[in-house]
């Protein structure tokens, strides 16, 4: 028998894949490589205990592209450990047979072991079978159903959700808090000592770096007043410009 | 009838899972536990005597009023109640595994089935039917698995020692192996008959 006599009936579907590049989704029909192998073997009435690795390896690869699983790591993985072990049986065997260690021992060790497994797997199967004709009482619900991936909102379904939490939110309570009154005697203070060593000085100098809203209230109140006391004089060269402050001498006011 | 075994009833009825007998001794504080199971003798022989249409089942280590297998057809098809999805073969399998080699990481659950087992994992665990019970000692501190109760329930086995031995099976178990194997760990091996 050749590799190409080996018929693996695999869904058209996924045949139709083998070779071209892409992800393997759904494995439905066999649980893993091993399970491949197992199938493979089974199916040509091998013994598990002396596997003809040469021929089984081309039969994997030929399987594996036939179903389109060429492209899965696991299924690869056992391909590629085929592969070797062919290669290691073709080796000529040196010094004496006693010691030699057949290299497929550990491959029929996990082929038996896995076997088990399935032998197992389908005892739980029929138990779990057998107690699926018993009812509990006892209701349990059905699992939401998930929105269908990729998620798709639109704009509208976003800003309706924002409205949403926004007006379950309680409106916040809002205390107004002065951290302290106006020092006006303060920031008048600071202008004349300003003015003492400059003839004049910007508003942004009055009121000094990283002013609060206090600070600026503060110096604007001081200024107006140092400007009625006729200390000052306030220019601005157009709405909005920047103010600039002079210094004055006592004299007639505007 | 007795007053308790008519107590154990009503409270095997409310109740969604299998109750121990512990629990049960806890509804009246004068009944031991041996006035439990003498209840709950009482109130099997009730249910099979003059047959009901459910029987008293001892599940997972505790007890579960079941409606009888011969109604099962029936109530299917009427689809009164939704059923839980059959497990996968995959699902079954690690199971299988873990059920045995408890506790047991991810990366021996792998080495046996030879594929990843993330996926079915995380599957098996949301359906509560596996838990992580631990961690290993090797590399990483891997998360160790094990089942859980719902295991045996979805089973309809009373405990662990309900799964079929070793020497039951067709084909002959490898000793439980020390350290995960590796490629190397082949000498061990003697062919079975199978």
């Amino acid at each position: 028998m050749t590799a190409a006599d080996v018929q693996v009936n695999g869904p058209d579907t996924t045949a139709a894949l083998g070779g071209t590049p892409g992800f393997v989704v759904q494995l439905e029909q066999f649980s893993g490589p091993l399970d491949l192998l197992l199938h493979l073997l089974r199916e040509q009435r091998i013994d598990i205990a002396d596997i003809p690795i040469a021929r089984i390896a081309d039969q994997f690869l030929q399987s594996i592209s036939q179903l389109g699983l060429n492209q899965a790591a696991d299924y690869l993985d056992m391909a590629s450990r085929l592969v070797r072990l062919k290669a290691q049986l073709l080796l000529p065997r040196h010094g004496d047979e006693e010691g030699w260690e057949d290299p497929r021992a550990e491959l029929v060790r996990r082929l038996l072991e896995y076997q088990q497994v399935k032998e197992i797997a389908l005892f739980l199967g029929k138990q779990a079978e057998r107690r699926a004709l018993q009812y509990v009482r006892g209701y349990l619900p059905p699992p939401p159903e998930l929105p269908e991936p990729p998620l798709t909102l639109d704009l509208t379904d976003l800003m309706v959700a924002v409205e949403r939490v926004l007006a379950g939110i309680l409106t916040p309570v809002l205390h107004r808090v002065v951290a302290r009154p106006l020092d006006v005697e303060g920031a008048a203070l600071r202008i004349e000592v300003l003015l003492a060593e400059r003839s004049e000085i910007s508003f942004r100098d009055a009121v000094g770096p990283n002013p609060s809203i206090v600070d600026l209230l503060s110096t604007l109140l001081a200024l107006l007043e140092l400007a009625k006391r006729g200390l000052l004089r306030v220019a601005q060269d157009q709405p909005f410009a920047p103010m600039v402050i002079r210094r004055d001498a006592p004299g007639p006011a505007d | 009838m007795t007053p308790l075994a008519q107590l154990i009833e009503a409270a095997l009825f409310s109740a969604s899972r299998p109750l121990t007998v512990e629990e049960l001794t806890t509804l009246d504080p004068d009944a031991g536990h041996a006035d439990v199971r003498t209840a709950l003798d009482l109130l099997k022989e009730h249910y099979d005597f003059a047959p009901h249409g459910v029987e008293l089942v001892e599940l997972a280590g505790g007890y579960q009023i079941l409606t009888r297998p011969a109604f099962a057809e029936a109530i299917e098809r009427a689809n009164f109640t939704p059923r839980a999805p059959r497990l996968t073969p995959a699902a079954l399998e690690t199971l299988a595994i873990i059920a045995y080699r408890q506790p047991v990481g991810r990366a021996e659950i792998e080495e046996i089935r030879g594929v990843s087992a993330g996926g079915v994992l995380r599957a098996l665990q949301e359906r509560n039917l596996i838990e992580v019970v631990g961690r290993g000692e090797a590399l990483g501190r891997p998360l160790l698995y094990g089942t859980t109760p719902s295991f045996l329930e979805l089973l309809g086995m009373n405990d662990l020692a309900d799964l079929p031995r070793a020497d039951e099976l067709t084909i002959a178990l490898r000793p439980h192996p020390a350290a995960s194997t590796g490629p190397d760990d082949a000498t061990a091996y003697v062919p079975a008959e199978s």
